[in-house]
């Protein structure tokens, strides 16, 4: 018998039997689906946070205050040696470095917003002009900090912000009260959502030196840098280390973190993640698999009848172990091909009700899938094959 | 033709032995017309299967049109099976899923014929058997002279050289039996070897050569 009418004969005997091919088919595709649909989620979430992390800046290196390692103890402690805080003289330093692109003192704080009879509690960053391109950030109307601006006495509203407190749009020139002083509103930022756990279209925005005589401090929270290139991060992580070294007396009191660095730790996790449930996944297909022998099995003691007959009119026995093999690569097949297209209808689901997690099945994970359902069916059919190709035919034909 | 050579089959049932055959001779020339009959258990179905090359002997020699067949493989004893023999059985053995023009098909499909050719063959079979009206009936739809007919054309179809026939007519009333029989008998009439097993005194008494079987013996064998 050839090829093409085992395969013919084998499908008709597939579509013959209906419940028993659709129930199979349903397990495979199920499985296939559960694969494609994981792994889009963990995919998806992993593309989520390094999106967000992105969306902080490119090529970011923060700088804040305090040790991350131990040292000292009984001798700093004898030599009087306290941690520094960070100051604007240490950012101005900074931003000297030839690896530095741009950097902005930040610091934050609360502050009560009033005007036009309304009031509420609002977080202020204080900044300088830099800190919009280094964010990554977008205005609606208006401008941003102007350079050079630490003594005027702008305001950068978000957009909630700006809407609740002036509902009718006029916004721009609009003079308002921050704590004690007035600020005029330069600009509105262009809604960005929570990014971080942090609202930005709740925030206000003003020059560093006011932030600081608000808050009344000297110290900063944070300096973001923005290092030239991705392969001026590590230089410029080492060189702002030096230079803040030396500036605090030799004691290295700064934490740098840089942004690559936390990214690719999420990025491992989450793949581990997306790994683990398509694996956990993949043990559905595994006994979606053993469910093709049992159903194999059981077609061959049914049909024990008909291979007796085939034996008798002349069939050798490999063409009866290729019918059934046949019989299960295309019960695999459909399951693979009806589950990865189930897999990538799920995934679009969960895109359209989530449109912020990019939950896009990764071309592995459905390739994978579909050759773990062929191979599985396939594999498991081997054993009931070879029990209908021995069968004796006399015992066959009298159905025992 | 057909020659057994002290052909043995021994059954084994639990710690007793079954001789279904013992030490059977038996030449049967090409074109002859035989029954084959003897009480439940005498072997005459045993003997059919061997002679079929359904089963295999545990040992003696059967030499087939001048091959010993004893010695093929198990492959080339089911091309063997699919060229020169035609099975017809008393419970018809259709493949319900079929439909009769399928059924007839089978073994042309199995021998590898192309498809068109297989098309005109079967159609010429459905003619010949009259079959043409039910040609796309599953056999669940035809009565039970039809499915026999349908069997007849399937073991026919390839041209076999020799027809063997397990109780073809136990299925059937008196009727259609005789109209199946007719069938058989113009089978042999056109060259084919015929071989019926059956109990039927009134069959087995239209054959031209009756063999008698008891306990796994020839008893008798008279033209």
């Amino acid at each position: 018998m050839n090829l093409r009418d085992t395969l013919s004969l084998s499908f008709m005997t597939v579509v013959s039997y209906r419940t028993r091919s659709l129930l199979i088919v349903l397990a495979m595709a199920l499985g296939v689906a559960a694969v494609v649909v994981l792994t889009a989620l963990g995919d998806g979430a992993r593309n989520y946070v390094v999106g967000q992390f992105s969306s902080l800046g490119t090529n970011l290196i923060i700088v804040l205050p305090g040790r991350s390692e131990t040292s000292g103890g009984i001798v700093s402690a004898a030599l009087g040696q306290t941690p520094r805080d960070l100051t604007l003289e240490d950012a101005r330093f900074v931003s000297q470095l030839p690896q530095v692109k741009r950097l902005a003192p930040l610091n934050v704080g609360v502050a009560e917003l009033n005007a036009g009879g309304k009031l509420r509690e609002v977080t202020v960053l204080g900044s300088t002009a830099e800190l919009l391109p280094i964010r990554h950030m977008k205005l609606s109307k208006g401008s941003f900090l102007a350079h050079g601006s630490e003594r005027s006495a702008q305001i950068v509203l978000g957009s909630e912000l700006a809407h609740e407190f002036f509902p009718d749009g006029n916004v721009i020139g609009q003079r308002i009260r921050l704590g004690d002083s007035r600020f005029m509103v330069s600009g509105v930022l262009a809604s960005q959502g929570e990014s971080m756990g942090f609202n930005n279209d709740e925030i206000a925005i003003i020059p560093i030196d006011y932030a600081q005589e608000l808050f009344n401090t000297s110290t900063l929270f944070r300096i973001l840098v923005e290092a030239r290139s991705r392969n001026a991060i590590e230089p410029a992580k080492a060189a702002i280390q030096h230079t803040l070294k030396l500036r605090h007396d030799g004691e290295d009191d700064v934490t740098v973190i840089t942004q690559d660095a936390i990214l690719a730790t999420f990025d491992r996790i989450l793949r581990a993640l997306t790994l683990g449930v398509a694996g956990i996944a993949a043990i559905s297909l595994a006994v979606a698999g053993i469910l093709v022998m049992n159903v194999m099995l059981v077609a061959v003691a049914q049909r024990t009848a008909e291979i007796g007959l085939l034996k008798a009119i002349g069939a050798p026995s490999a063409d009866i172990r290729h019918l059934f093999f046949a019989e299960a690569v295309w019960l695999s097949l459909a399951g693979g091909a009806i589950g990865f297209g189930l897999g990538h209808l799920g995934a679009l689901l969960i895109r359209l009700a989530y449109p912020q997690l990019p939950a896009w099945p990764p071309v592995w994970a459905s390739v994978a899938g579909v050759a773990i359902a062929l191979i599985t069916g396939i594999l498991a059919s081997l054993l009931p094959a070879a029990r209908a190709a021995r069968m004796d035919p006399v015992n066959a034909l009298s159905g025992k | 033709m057909i020659r057994l050579t002290e052909i043995s089959r021994v059954f084994h049932m639990g710690d007793q032995e079954v001789r279904a055959l013992n030490d059977i001779n038996l030449e049967i020339a090409s074109g002859e017309y035989v029954s084959i009959m003897g009480p439940s258990g005498s072997g005459k179905s045993t003997l059919l299967n061997v002679v079929g090359l359904l089963d295999r002997p545990n040992s003696g020699s059967y030499e087939l049109d001048g091959t010993n067949v004893t010695a093929l493989s198990e492959t080339e004893q089911a091309r063997v099976r699919r060229e020169k023999i035609g099975f017809v059985f008393q419970s018809f053995h259709l493949i319900p899923r079929l439909t009769a023009a399928e059924n007839i098909e089978l073994p042309l499909i199995l021998e590898g014929v192309a498809p068109a050719d297989r098309k005109t063959r079967v159609e010429a079979t459905l003619d010949a058997f009259e079959l043409r009206d039910r040609a796309h009936h599953r056999p669940a739809e035809l009565s039970g002279g039809q499915r026999q007919r349908v069997a007849i054309a399937r073991a026919t179809i390839l041209k076999p050289t020799a027809l063997l026939a397990d109780e073809p007519t136990g299925n059937l009333d008196h009727r259609t039996g005789a109209e199946v029989v007719a069938l058989l008998e113009a089978l042999h009439h056109a060259g084919t070897t015929l071989i019926v097993v059956t109990h039927d005194r009134e069959l087995g008494a239209r054959a031209h050569r009756h063999i008698s079987m008891r306990d796994g013996e020839i008893v008798g064998d008279e033209k």
